[in-house]
């Protein structure tokens, strides 16, 4: 999967602000707040804030790669468009996705069914929009796009140079699971 | 409270049931729910439902949760009726559009059932 395809895809912000505004948008440049933007610990805040408030649960970051030792996982894509292009990645295991959703719904789940994907986006576009909001300018002038759902096996996500990227692993319970904010392109 | 008939506006039918039951915890218990995945969705079931309250996302494809609102207004459907925009969208450039669109309220993604309690009652008992 080309992530870097998500720059074309995603929705740039919905501004209806007049000249003036559009004026500040073309003259606002996010370059000088690159060092907030990619700070590791909006994207630790972000996870734990999303699974506290949605999950109930403690979500902590751990070094090295999740554990999806499955066959089948499952990927959450939000594209951001607008000063900042790229995207953020959710990635889990079958078992921690339904994990995930039967915590968020109160449900019990045998396999990853279109609820479960759908609640996997949903968590995926609360990170985006967490992390987008821990740095008011990006918040103001980057949109997120609709979540896309991928399931299946053997498959590898490719990201092609990116200007930054961030890949965190992290863990509630016995769940593991990896969230990436793969930046393209800034302006 | 007597009854409250709800509308609620998510492409998510996850989001749909949290925002259903952060509304219940809420202490709306005699809650009348109905539910629409678009904001064109949302503005046809209004043209045969009364409501009392909208809960409605932004980010949806085909009609996102401005464009709702806006046809809401310039259709006079569900006139009176408080909207609450329930968003991943924070800043206050959002909040601002949603404002100067209708909207009553703004909840951000990740919530409470207190946060929502506290936004959507006051717009409930004012009404």
């Amino acid at each position: 999967m080309q992530v870097n395809g998500v720059r074309a895809a995603s929705i740039a912000t919905r501004r209806g602000g007049g000249e003036k505004e559009m004026e500040r948008a073309m003259t606002l440049s996010l370059r000088e707040s690159v060092h907030l933007i990619s700070d590791p610990m909006n994207l630790d805040a972000s996870v734990e804030e999303v699974f506290q408030l949605m999950l109930g649960v403690d979500s902590r970051r751990f070094e090295g790669p999740a554990e999806i030792v499955e066959p089948e996982s499952v990927t959450a894509v939000v594209g951001f468009g607008g000063l900042l292009s790229g995207a953020c990645v959710f990635r889990s295991g079958a078992s921690t996705a339904i994990k995930i959703a039967a915590h968020m719904t109160g449900m019990e789940f045998a396999e990853v069914d279109d609820i479960v994907k759908d609640g996997i986006g949903e968590i995926c576009n609360m990170l985006a929009g967490a992390w987008k909001g821990k740095v008011p300018d990006l918040a103001a002038n980057t949109g997120l796009s609709v979540p896309a759902v991928i399931t299946g096996r053997d498959y590898r996500i490719h990201v092609q140079a990116p200007e930054f990227q961030l890949h965190h692993s992290y863990s509630f319970d016995d769940a593991s699971f990896e969230v990436t904010i793969i930046c393209d392109g800034l302006q | 409270m007597s009854e409250v008939r709800s509308l609620i506006v998510d492409d998510s039918s996850v989001m749909r049931k949290i925002v259903e039951r952060s509304l219940r915890q809420a202490g709306l218990e005699t809650l009348v729910v109905f539910e629409a995945g678009s904001g064109l969705d949302g503005l046809e079931l209004l043209k045969t439902q009364q409501v009392d309250l909208i809960l409605s996302d932004i980010n949806m494809p085909s009609m996102d949760g401005l464009e709702f609102l806006r046809q809401l207004r310039a259709q006079n459907l569900a006139p009176n009726v408080p909207v609450v925009m329930i968003t991943t969208e924070s800043s206050e450039e959002h909040v601002k559009q949603a404002i100067l669109a209708g909207a009553q309220g703004y909840i951000r993604k990740p919530f409470t059932a207190e946060q929502v309690k506290e936004r959507v009652l006051p717009l409930l008992h004012a009404a």
